[in-house]
């Protein structure tokens, strides 16, 4: 129990110090790690813990950056108020998709073609949106307030996003210690099963959606501030959708870590290729990035920290 | 009393006619087993009246209440719950977390919840598998643990669907005392089943079902020597074993 408590304050400790002593390319990466890990610990409550595959959260993450912009160049209204209405927008299409998808009982492959193309639709209409900026995108102007989200240097990005990443890791504990954790995890395991178990299946998952789409739309309002710049074909590409769910999965869905563990790992990943293959052929680093990720999902089908919790079980089995 | 009544309800699949106009009663207190051959009809009697599917024709009712509008959730939290035939345990979740699914919609506390969990897994006697994974027990475990989570939700009416299948004689006499227990307890039980040693230990009433119809019904004495029956199901010379009711 001390070993624990010291353990976690010198993890707080470190992490506090951090930003201080790397590099701003060092800081950089440590923002997007923290911000990818704290999108996959939202997907993970409704595509790990209640077993949804969402590949469709493009479509929240972009309605709560677009949103906040919006309101915050035509309406002055602070992104800090902004990102709530975000959520809420977020909320009211995650409660659509899922009453569609849910109700008439969409499972597995279904269900995620019924995310990607929501999320293609909400593309479509940024795209030709003269609000949202159409196909140029939309600017947000640099203003340094940080009233208005906009912080000067790095490392109030870095703090920000390391508290939205705590904030979501909290928000998963919650519901992992509550009757609705056990109720997703029965879901996610077998949703006939539950059903007769007296479980309303149809009402926990899309509590789970809801949540998962507003913590969605958060991050996408930390997107919005930390690039200044939204363009449809980036943040509402499949490919982000996947970028946010391939985290859970590598890390271990439905855990609390395993998120924030396979955001470390494909960042690491994707940086060490990167600067590796600098120069050299093009797109090698992508195909090298992408043959590690094949090897661990092969080798490690439930997920890295999954895998290490069994390994310290083992091995702490056989000195006991 | 009766608690259940289902009156002539009807299923069909296509051009398959699974249920025919099937009516009966399930008294309080009562233990009614559902017999016939595979394909009868049986388990989508059940799949009618734990609300997994809808009939085409007649009505369920439960304590009053017509059940075909309700989704499986609603007729399990006003205290009628099913087993699965083929065992259906929570892979990732413990043999605890498992009974809890079914505790927790009844109480407001965690701690209750897990307090009725290990009681019923101190009467199925899983208490000591408590911590064990789902995926990992063994069939006559995994049984048991289909009629823990069911008891966990408080029922009282309990519908049984094959849980003695695949299991050995010294297990399935175990499951037969268990089952005993529980409806000493006062419970209300209708149970699918194969095993004859079971139904004739266990039930009060018999109902036969063949091709989605009813063919016979009444006590276990009657059904045995009942020619339809004998010809349908039980099979030529099953009332002259040694025994008096031993398998054809």
């Amino acid at each position: 129990m001390i070993m624990r408590a010291l353990l976690a304050a010198g993890v707080i400790a470190m992490l506090l110090a951090l930003p201080y002593w790397v590099s701003s390319l060092w800081q950089n990466l440590l923002i997007t790690t923290f911000y990818y890990a704290y999108l996959a610990q939202a997907w993970n409550i409704l595509g790990g813990y209640a077993g949804q595959l969402s590949l469709g959260h493009a479509a929240f993450f972009s309605i709560g950056a677009y949103t906040s912009a919006v309101l915050a160049i035509h309406v002055g209204i602070s992104p800090w108020l902004g990102m709530f209405v975000g959520a809420f927008l977020a909320v009211l299409l995650s409660l659509g998709i899922g009453y569609v998808g849910f109700r008439f009982g969409l499972r597995g492959f279904y269900f995620v073609l019924l995310t990607v193309a929501s999320a293609e639709i909400c593309r479509l209409i940024a795209l030709h949106l003269p609000i949202l900026g159409g196909y140029t995108g939309l600017f947000i102007n640099f203003s340094r307030n940080p009233l208005q989200f906009q912080f000067q240097g790095k490392i109030p990005y870095y703090f920000v996003s390391l508290g939205f990443l705590a904030m979501a890791s909290l928000v998963v504990w919650l519901i992992q210690r509550s009757k609705l954790g056990v109720y997703l995890l029965a879901i996610r395991d077998d949703e006939d099963a539950s059903e007769a178990l007296g479980v309303n299946t149809f009402r926990y998952k899309m509590v789970a959606y809801a949540i998962s789409a507003a913590l969605t739309a958060f991050g996408g309002t930390f997107y919005a501030y930390y690039q200044f710049y939204l363009q449809p074909n980036t943040v509402l590409n499949l490919n982000h959708s996947v970028d946010i769910m391939i985290r859970a999965i590598v890390g271990g869905t439905g855990t609390i870590l395993g998120p924030i563990l396979g955001s470390f790992l494909l960042e690491l990943l994707g940086e060490f290729s990167r600067s590796f293959f600098a120069g050299g052929v093009a797109g090698l680093n992508v195909v090298t990035y992408g043959t590690l990720l094949i090897v661990v999902v092969l080798f490690l089908p439930r997920g890295v920290y999954p895998a290490i919790v069994a390994l310290a079980r083992r091995v702490t089995g056989k000195q006991a | 009393m009766s608690l259940l009544t289902v009156e002539s309800v009807s299923k069909s699949f296509g051009g398959l006619k699974a249920v025919q106009r099937v009516s009966f009663a399930l008294a309080e207190g009562e233990v009614l087993a559902l017999i016939g051959p595979n394909g009868a009809g049986k388990t989508t009697l059940f799949h009618i009246v734990s609300g997994f599917l809808r009939p085409d024709e007649g009505s369920v009712r439960y304590a009053g209440e017509s059940l075909v509008h309700l989704r499986p959730h609603d007729i399990c939290q006003r205290g009628m719950v099913r087993t699965f035939q083929v065992t259906r345990p929570f892979h990732r979740l413990t043999v605890l977390e498992n009974v809890l699914v079914g505790a927790l919609e009844r109480v407001a506390h965690r701690r209750q919840a897990v307090r009725i969990a290990e009681e019923v897994l101190a009467l199925t006697g899983l208490a000591d598998k408590a911590g064990s994974m789902g995926r990992s027990l063994t069939l006559p475990d995994r049984k048991r643990l289909e009629l823990a989570r069911a008891l966990a939700t408080g029922p009282r009416v309990l519908l049984l669907d094959e849980v003695m299948a695949g299991l050995n004689p010294t297990e399935t006499g175990r499951l037969i005392d268990l089952i005993r227990t529980i409806h000493g307890r006062g419970m209300t039980i209708l149970l699918i089943e194969h095993i004859m040693k079971a139904v004739m230990a266990l039930a009060q009433r018999i109902l036969v079902l063949n091709y989605g119809e009813l063919i016979a019904q009444g006590t276990p004495e009657e059904i045995v020597r009942n020619p339809k029956v004998i010809e349908a199901y039980l099979g030529e010379g099953y009332v002259d074993t040694e025994a008096g009711w031993g398998p054809c």
